[in-house]
């Protein structure tokens, strides 16, 4: 970004000067937003510049004096243990199918609030709850219902289950709470796309006899398509991330560890910032990735619904 | 918003389906919250039956979170904290959303589409390097060291859902007020932000869920009762004994906390929905 002035000056032999005005009305934009973007700033980008510094070292802060640059090596450490594959398996695993669910029963309430007749105002206000509730709340809720001892889910199948000490069954309510909590946002955005879905086009293919099947796929859909992509984006990125339900949970066991629980544990319950910040740079990296296949598998619809507003 | 549903007659039938369908989203958002419920009025000795409900509801395990001090100590940082991260980041918010929507100026798409990013930053990402420097700034383990988090991660959700909100505001009052005479920092003072109060209030619901959510900075940076929120007291919180796993307690104090987001999402439903929607398909 350059300063007001040096931009005036170079402007002059190329296109006539800016009013003053004009200028006033620049300086006073950058003066208002600098405020936002310095924190913005120093809070990620110069922690993403420095776990980048940290994970070129060997830096254990139980053995702080054993500190030194180790280039690559932390990455190689990372990379060439199968904990970190499993993790990033278990994450993958638990994004694809949470989201996946979310999509689909998303669009279905979206589709409820949408129609209902009494009642919206309750079935507004009962989503929101999952959606505002604590996520570490929601997680002992759902730890409480399966668990043998407290739960009442087991009485209501009729087994005695731990559904903790296996994986798959740990995965099935780790991915149950993310969904119940997640699905209202996802559900909420839907909602805001139907608003792309001109009621006429609608009326017009019901009375050219189109079924309600064909209506949903052939029309509603795609011209969802814009909302669907940009709720599927966040909510991938944001699943990718998940930490706080399997923490409360397993704590990773039964191989639910996520990438974000591998770093927390190496960065903070074992203090070796630089295996740790390896791990989050290839998070982080991780992260650009699935935003920029993202972009480029729909780049097209995402710059289409920006231009929409 | 798009809540007006299609006005199509409906049969008998179809409203049938569409109440049934109402029913069983009601149903699916509040049993866990029931079952919360249900589980921190049981007594002790009828914890571990197996039942949604006990029957006999006692407030004992109420009475053992307040005569915790790591919980009151956790309720009192879990509001301050979350209060003040919100005003903070919706003021800064306010600015920027302002001149993004107000003025021509270079930069600002650059600014948009940077606050974009970091609603997709992994903040696992940062938790070891704020670790580090927080340990040496003497922010860990403070109010300062969670609020600066928070506003950072609520600044891209703020200014995206206020830019929305201030695109919907009428531009001729604050042209009307430069006409006659007023500054352009005039003009947002008396003009726009009476306006956009709603906007502002909106968003600052949407940052105060955030913040008083977060569970992974909580963890990460704080170690004691001083910054300790609710949400990583409560994951943290242990029994008289390691054997003796406190859900009663656990369950009391999440119902505790989950009330005043109860409360606000009754209250606010209609404004919280207008939020979260405004800022995906307008922004």
């Amino acid at each position: 970004m350059t300063t007001a002035s040096t931009t005036g000056t170079a402007a002059i032999a190329t296109r006539p000067r800016l009013t003053e005005r004009a200028r006033s009305e620049r300086r006073l934009g950058w003066m208002l937003s600098a405020p936002a973007v310095i924190v913005m700033l120093v809070v990620t980008a110069y922690p993403i510049v420095y776990a980048i510094w940290l994970s070129l070292q060997r830096y254990d802060l139980r053995f702080p004096d054993d500190r030194k640059l180790v280039g690559l090596r932390n990455y190689g450490a990372v990379l060439g243990n199968e904990v970190f594959w499993q993790d990033l398996t278990s994450t993958l695993v638990i994004t694809v199918i949470s989201v996946v669910v979310e999509l689909v029963l998303g669009f279905a309430l979206a589709w409820i609030m949408y129609k209902a007749i009494f009642g919206r105002a309750i079935v507004r206000a009962s989503l929101l709850v999952p959606y505002g509730i604590i996520t570490v709340v929601a997680a002992f809720s759902w730890r409480f219902a399966f668990d043998p001892t407290t739960g009442f889910v087991n009485g209501l199948l009729n087994t005695d289950r731990s559904w903790f000490s296996a994986s798959w069954t740990s995965y099935l309510v780790i991915i149950a709470t993310e969904v119940w909590k997640t699905t209202p946002f996802m559900a909420l955005l839907l909602l805001a796309g139907f608003t792309l879905v001109p009621d006429d086009v609608v009326k017009a293919a019901r009375v050219d006899g189109a079924s309600a099947w064909q209506r949903l796929t052939k029309i509603i859909i795609p011209l969802m398509k814009p909302a669907i992509l940009v709720a599927l984006l966040f909510r991938t990125l944001d699943a990718f991330r998940i930490f706080d339900s399997v923490y409360v949970m397993t704590r990773g066991a039964q191989n639910t560890e996520t990438l974000s629980i591998l770093g927390y544990n190496t960065l903070i319950t074992r203090l070796n910032l630089g295996l740790g910040s390896a791990v989050s740079v290839i998070m982080f990296l991780l992260v650009i990735l699935i935003a920029a296949l993202f972009v480029k598998g729909f780049g097209a619809d995402l710059a289409q619904q920006r231009g929409e507003r | 918003m798009a809540t007006t549903g299609s006005t199509a007659k409906r049969t008998p039938v179809d409203s049938f389906v569409w109440a049934l369908g109402t029913i069983v989203v009601v149903v699916y958002a509040l049993v866990p919250i029931v079952w919360l419920v249900s589980l921190s009025l049981k007594p002790a000795d009828k914890l571990n039956d197996g039942k949604f409900f006990s029957g006999s509801p006692t407030m004992e395990n109420y009475r053992t979170i307040f005569k915790d001090p790591q919980f009151k100590h956790a309720l009192v940082n879990s509001i301050g904290i979350a209060l003040i991260a919100t005003v903070l980041a919706v003021v800064l918010a306010m600015f920027a959303a302002y001149a993004i929507v107000r003025l021509e100026f270079p930069g600002k798409k650059l600014v948009l589409s940077g606050a974009l990013a970091i609603a997709m930053f992994p903040p696992v990402a940062i938790i070891g390097p704020l670790f580090n420097m927080w340990r040496a700034l003497h922010l860990f383990d403070t109010w300062a060291g969670l609020i600066i988090p928070y506003m950072t991660f609520t600044l891209p959700l703020a200014i995206w859902t206020l830019s929305a909100f201030f695109r919907e505001i009428p531009w001729d009052l604050d042209k009307a007020a430069r006409v006659d005479g007023a500054t352009p920092f005039q003009a947002f003072r008396q003009v726009i932000a009476p306006l956009a109060a709603p906007g502002v209030f909106t968003s600052a619901i949407l940052v105060f869920i955030f913040a008083w959510n977060d569970f992974l900075f909580a963890a990460s940076l704080t170690s004691t009762n001083r910054a300790r929120t609710v949400p990583a007291a409560i994951a943290f919180f242990t029994g008289s004994s390691q054997f003796d796993f406190p859900a009663g307690s656990i369950a009391a104090a999440s119902v505790v906390v989950t009330i005043p987001i109860i409360v606000m999402v009754l209250i606010f439903q209609r404004r919280i929905v207008a939020g979260l929607t405004s800022g995906a398909v307008k922004g």
